[in-house]
């Protein structure tokens, strides 16, 4: 086989594979779509999105407590965990001796890779009969529970990317600063996190993508009843919760329903990714 | 009440020192709380022997890690030169026009779609209508479909960092692109193609929620790539939701740190190695 018959080959190879590649990602979107029409159609959009009653026993289909629910959760960890992650990133970047940096900066990035059940089962464990204890009602699974395991959970993403983005402000920009005599959080606060806001940013809602699609975790700390999430010591739902607890016993509507669920969720991410995205190119 | 900037220094600094310290506490004490519980409870036996299943806590991993083999190797088989194949493709020869854009962006947009819509697709799709029912195939399929954006995107940025002055030497000397590609940029970008590859087996080892909904979740030994199964992660979810065995599951997620720190290992070592046999060291 000649050189060139095996160049124009494999440009058609490499070509092919893109396109399933491509492909299987468009049908996913499609797919999805498909499936939940049904629901769509018999049930409407706004009585699935608007309905505070989840009975598929009854045919009723609404998901807003869980839409509560994972929004509410993913609101308090990441209240709980940006101010941590930033703190921690700038202490990383700018303010730990280079020794501790050496053992930080790995044990960090070994974190973002520790399966999410490994995170459920200690909020489980630990976490869950401390809150049990200290509200006295229930089993400790609660949003609040949900809330802290899920801030632990991002608090590494959020840091590792951050610290990146504040490591990358050139050092001039830092040294002027400090030759005019700004102290050093001046410059910081100044100059670096200025400069480094976008990566920041870039990071939050990669964090809150996370937190969002995080199922198995929250599965185990939530308690999973789809009520309204208004009270910080009792069960509530999240979307994903949802579709991992119901998707192996339904049928009809009420798996169209799931994966209308899972639309939502696919609409929502697909929001907080964009504007991430668009956060991270201006970044660059 | 303004303070000197002498007094912001040392109050921002503490603060500063506490959320390191606090995030790092945190971190430190999840990971040695789950390795000196788990690792009190990892023997031979307790790798060597299936779990029972059902509402029993008894027995041990080895019907998971079995199975999380056979999904790991399903799933890279196909992967792999899916993911490179359309990496090669983006990065050398795709046209600068609309349509290319159209694909690099709905890539960029579904590597980050949750884990759990990813199992709901694979679920009607490969176990309902495909048939595969409850099956490891079902799971590994489904997960390639959750790493396939991912691994597409760390290829093309290992490959888009070997500059074009090399690939234009290649052609200089008369190499056709294909040659090129395979003889110059391929090896060049080694180093990160195959970091890619190790974070993609290391987030199927993590993952839960899409398996969870297609491999049915059977503790019996897997015989072939139709039988359904768990893995690792899965079995921890199953062991704390459904019996009162959480030191196994401990011991379990334990098992599982020390696969995760091994590989973050082995991409470190790889990267450093690779790196130096490039630059002639």
């Amino acid at each position: 086989m000649s050189r060139y018959f095996i160049d124009r080959i494999s440009k058609r190879g490499v070509f092919t594979l893109a396109m399933v590649a491509f492909l299987i990602l468009v049908f996913v979107a499609v797919f999805m779509l498909r499936e939940s029409l049904p629901a769509l159609s018999k049930i409407g959009l706004g009585n699935i999105l608007l309905g505070v009653k989840w009975y598929p026993s009854h045919d009723s289909f609404g998901i807003l407590t869980m839409v509560a629910g994972s929004l509410v959760v993913t609101l308090l960890a990441l209240a709980m965990a940006v101010p941590l992650a930033i703190g921690c990133a700038i202490f990383l970047a700018e303010v730990a001796p280079p020794r501790i940096r050496r053992i930080t900066r790995p044990a960090v990035e070994l974190l973002v890779g520790i399966p999410s059940v490994v995170y459920g089962l200690v909020g489980m464990i630990v976490l869950c009969p401390l809150i049990a204890r200290f509200s006295g009602i229930g089993s400790g699974s609660s949003v609040l529970a949900a809330a802290i395991v899920l801030a632990i959970m991002v608090l590494p993403t959020i840091t590792s990317i951050s610290e990146d983005s504040i490591r990358a402000v050139p050092a001039q920009y830092k040294e002027g600063a400090l030759a005019l005599g700004a102290t050093p959080w001046q410059t910081i606060r100044h100059v670096i996190l200025p400069a480094a806001h976008r990566g920041i940013i870039a990071a939050i809602v990669l964090g809150t993508g996370r937190a969002i699609g995080e199922t198995m975790a929250m599965v185990m700390v939530i308690g999973n009843s789809p009520v309204f999430p208004t009270n910080l010591f009792a069960p509530a739902r999240t979307l994903t919760g949802n579709i991992a607890v119901e998707i192996a016993a339904a049928t009809g509507l009420h798996e169209s329903a799931l994966f209308t669920t899972g639309l939502v969720l696919f609409i929502v991410i697909m929001i907080i990714n964009s504007f991430g995205l668009i956060a991270y190119r201006r970044a660059k | 009440m303004r303070l000197s900037p002498k007094s912001t220094q040392r109050l921002s600094w503490k603060l500063i020192w506490a959320a390191g310290i606090i995030t790092v506490l945190i971190l430190v004490f999840l990971v040695s709380y789950v390795l000196t519980k788990g690792l009190a409870v990892i023997s031979p036996e307790f790798l060597l022997t299936p779990p029972e299943g059902g509402l029993s806590g008894a027995g041990g991993i080895s019907s998971c890690i079995v199975a999380t083999l056979w999904l790991i190797a399903i799933t890279m088989a196909i992967l792999t030169p899916l993911g490179i194949g359309a990496a090669i493709y983006l990065t050398e020869y795709a046209p600068d026009n609309r349509f290319t854009h159209f694909i690099r962006y709905s890539v960029e947009l579904l590597a980050g779609v949750p884990s759990i819509v990813f199992g709901l697709f694979g679920f009607a799709i490969f176990v309902l209508v495909l048939h595969f029912n409850y099956s490891i195939l079902a799971g590994a399929l489904t997960l390639i479909c959750l790493l396939l954006p991912f691994l597409v995107r760390s290829t093309e940025e290992a490959m888009r960092a070997i500059p074009l002055s090399q690939r234009e030497a290649a052609l200089a000397l008369g190499a056709t692109k294909w040659q090129t590609v395979v003889h110059v940029v391929l090896p060049a970008a080694l180093p990160g193609i195959v970091t890619g590859i190790i974070l993609c087996v290391g987030g199927a080892i993590a993952e839960s929620a899409c398996l969870y909904v297609t491999m049915g979740g059977s503790a019996a030994m897997p015989t072939s790539f139709l039988s359904g199964g768990r893995t690792l992660a899965v079995h921890v979810f199953y062991l704390a939701m459904e019996t009162n065995a959480l030191d196994k599951a401990l011991a379990t997620g334990a098992v599982l740190i020390l696969i995760i720190l091994m590989l973050n290992l082995i991409t470190k070592w790889l990267s450093r190695h690779l790196q130096a046999k490039m630059e002639g060291g």
